[in-house]
């Protein structure tokens, strides 16, 4: 008869540890349904960005493509023509690719960017079912509109 | 869980009186119950241990946890660079592993190679074992690497529980 009720005791205050937890306040974050804020200098996925009138800012310099230490940007400049000014520079970037499945976020591309052109994003949800699909293009790297990636579109650089 | 193929009075019809395909029925209980194996390689392996800790936790997608065999394993998370000494030892682990199974690649260096192109490493994982699910970062957050497991979701979803 001791012996069951010393068991009983036993059980229940094991019980009392888990109601404890009952009330304690969660520690799991919702995670799809609740995206949490990243820190504000988290370095995400690349935009390019644009001036506030609607001009690349990117001249097709190539120093992004040379710093990258992981080699995921390929960049295939052009020349601006007087009927085709996509720019304010002399070049454009034709082609602009990042390989996702490369880069490494260091944002080593945006401190060698001269224009300012090329910003990391807060965006880190990246998953793929295929390589060729992480291989962003310039129409996927494009801010929609000046100022969509968060930078002010009217900076100097 | 729609497919394609479905017309939409088929989805009501379901939804209303709890029928379904035993197709579909397969893949919901497949899809439920994931379980990962046991095998970190690199730092990516931290963020994964994060992953399945409590302030993510992977068991509300129904990892409920990592088994250490791989043959009660559904799921290898590749998870950081794979040496050329290491590649034989992956391929062993996935053919243990009993089917269906499901190989997702965490991080640049298990994807593809990453900032490490040279000679010590296999350049991605997929030049050893199918990938399901690549998941870019180095190493990738948590969510990314929740977000690149419900990808995974959707898909067996998608292929009726089929590999």
């Amino acid at each position: 008869m001791a012996a069951v009720f010393r068991q009983t005791v036993a059980m229940l205050r094991g019980l009392l540890i888990t109601g404890r937890y009952l009330f304690r306040r969660r520690v799991t974050a919702p995670y799809p349904d609740v995206k949490p804020p990243v820190a504000a200098r988290f370095k995400g996925r690349h935009w390019l960005t644009l001036y506030a009138d609607g001009l690349e800012r990117c001249v097709g310099c190539e120093l992004c493509v040379i710093v990258c230490p992981s080699q995921a940007i390929y960049v295939k400049a052009a020349e601006n023509t007087p009927e085709r000014q996509v720019s304010k520079g002399e070049r454009h970037a034709e082609e602009f690719q990042i390989n996702m499945l490369r880069c490494i976020f260091c944002g080593f591309c945006e401190e060698a960017c001269p224009t300012g052109a090329i910003v990391l994003g807060h965006d880190y949800e990246l998953a793929g079912y295929t390589r060729a699909s992480m291989i962003y293009t310039k129409g996927m790297l494009t801010e929609p509109y000046p100022g969509a990636s968060g930078r002010d579109p009217g900076r100097e650089v | 869980m729609t497919t394609a193929a479905r017309p939409p009075e088929a989805a009501e019809v379901e939804r209303r009186l709890l029928t379904t395909t035993v197709e579909r029925m397969k893949a919901w209980a497949r899809r439920s119950s994931i379980w990962p194996a046991q095998f970190g390689l690199a730092c990516c392996a931290i963020e994964m241990m994060a992953t399945a800790a409590a302030r993510f936790d992977l068991a509300r997608f129904g990892s409920e946890l990592f088994r250490a065999s791989p043959r009660q394993a559904d799921l290898l998370i590749v998870s950081g660079r794979v040496s050329q000494k290491m590649g034989p030892v992956i391929r062993h682990i996935y053919d243990q592993m009993l089917e269906p199974k499901w190989v997702i690649a965490m991080g640049d260096c298990a994807s593809c190679g990453g900032v490490f192109n040279n000679y010590a490493l296999v350049q991605g994982v997929d030049k050893i074992i199918p990938v399901d699910v690549y998941v870019a970062g180095c190493p990738p957050r948590p969510e990314a690497l929740l977000h690149g497991f419900l990808q995974l979701l959707e898909q067996i979803d998608r292929s009726g529980g089929r590999r």
